[in-house]
């Protein structure tokens, strides 16, 4: 499968949805900006073998919700860990792409800090979602889990010579309105962009789509397209995001967006059924097949990027 | 192809998601019991219903949550305090003093937007 432009037919986008229902885990290889999925197989071992570094996005674990289709939340948390433990080449990091928690509530932070101790790596970098900032704009989520770079809570942080950026898009939402970066933010990204070379690869996380996926059930950024002003001269630009509990995945110029999976529950596909809420009529035996991490390598030398996303079953 | 197969039965699965299951009790500290005394807005499907309500002065309206997912209902120009999250079947109430337009929106889900109208 060669995906070359954007996501506009609903037949490609169709085919990704079902690579994504499919269950078995996804290879994506992004090569001079085209991706290609395979099956998880010897392909992926190779790659590991020459990869420069890896790490692995988690997100949407939602502790605290505890209804139809995953009444134990922690559970399907703690087996995306300990797939990721069990990654052959060790990730220097995990990046969780938002809502930690269901409540934004103290034990449910309490808990997600708690389980996220299982995994074997150095660091987790984290953006919150919508879910983590209820009733105080997300004092409590940057209290415990902010980088406290910048008052706004955005940081950057450079890797193994990939720039990583990680952006706030749930705060200050305005009514009938999607997510937001706000003004201030965008000037802090073009400060952080400038100093840096076209060929340095960029790695661009958040919570929300930064692409306009699916605004009817506000799957989008208000002021994503100024932000992808700011990314467009640079060769390789990787997007990830949560939120939408799938995956999905676009390909604008040099720019690549994906959504993760989440640990919790799946969402429906764009404009499946009513309103984005769970998927509740998942049956038990069938729902770790919708769950999962995504590990992401960098090889050295080579801008693309190799995306795995994994189910837990 | 095998994968155009499975979008089939998923597509099947998820016309089943509008059926409604029983909500799980839950009791809210926002306003218990407000059921009998107020004017209902519901919450279902990432809406409010009815989305405009027009209420005499005085009227007690009460926001229902029939969705799996949390909202917040939030007034648009702080006329009224926002609720807490509101989670599956949590209620909250605001009662209605003065006239005028009261536009309000869920801060975590924005497209969600609503109106109450006090004369
Ligand atoms: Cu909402």
């Amino acid at each position: 499968m060669r995906d070359s432009d954007d996501n506009t037919s609903p037949g490609r986008r169709q085919f990704l949805q079902c690579m994504a229902w499919a269950g078995a885990g996804t290879l994506w290889l992004m090569q001079g900006g085209v991706l290609r999925a395979q099956a998880l197989t010897g392909q992926g071992a190779r790659d590991a073998a020459d990869a420069s570094f890896a790490f692995v996005q988690i997100s949407d674990s939602h502790i605290g919700f505890h209804k139809a289709p995953n009444m134990d939340v922690a559970s399907t948390l703690r087996a995306s860990l300990a797939m990721v433990n069990a990654q052959k080449v060790r990730p220097d990091f995990l990046l969780h792409t938002g809502d930690l928690t269901h409540l934004s509530r103290p034990d449910e932070f309490d808990a997600l800090a708690g389980i996220m101790q299982e995994a074997r790596v150095d660091k987790t970098f984290y953006v919150p979602g919508e879910h983590d900032v209820i009733g105080d704009n997300g004092a409590e989520f940057f209290r415990r889990f902010g980088e406290r770079q910048q008052a706004g809570g955005w940081y950057s942080f450079d890797h193994r010579g990939v720039h990583f950026v990680g952006l706030i898009n749930v705060l200050n939402l305005k009514a009938g309105g999607l997510g937001s970066l706000g003004a201030d933010q965008l000037a802090w990204l073009k400060m952080d962009l400038a100093p840096l070379s076209a060929s340095t690869p960029l790695v661009v996380f958040a919570h929300m789509p930064l692409w306009s996926l699916y605004p009817e059930w506000g799957w989008g950024t208000d002021d994503s397209a100024e932000a992808m002003g700011l990314l467009r001269r640079f060769g390789s630009v990787s997007v990830l995001n949560g939120h939408i509990h799938q995956i999905q995945q676009k390909v604008e110029g040099n720019i690549t967006f994906y959504t993760a999976r989440s640990t919790a529950y799946p969402q429906p596909a764009p404009g499946v059924g009513p309103a984005p809420g769970p998927m509740k009529d998942v049956p038990p035996e069938a729902l770790h097949r919708y769950l999962g991490i995504r590990e992401v390598r960098h090889v050295r030398g080579s801008q693309p990027l190799a995306l795995t996303d994994e189910v837990l079953s | 192809m095998k994968a155009l197969r499975y979008a089939a039965i998923m597509s099947m699965l998820c016309l089943c998601c509008g059926v409604a299951m029983p909500a799980v009790a839950a009791t809210t500290d926002a306003a218990p019991k407000a059921k009998a005394a107020g004017t209902q807005v519901e919450i279902r499907n990432f809406a409010f219903a009815p989305n405009t309500m027009t209420v005499a002065v005085g009227t007690r309206v009460v926001w229902t949550n029939r969705d799996e997912e949390p909202h917040v209902v939030t007034s648009a120009g702080k006329q009224f305090a926002s609720s807490p999250a509101l989670d599956t079947s949590d209620t909250y109430a605001v009662t209605f003093t003065r006239p005028g337009t009261y536009a309000y929106y869920c801060s975590i889900h924005p497209m969600m937007v609503g109106t109450i109208i006090v004369q």
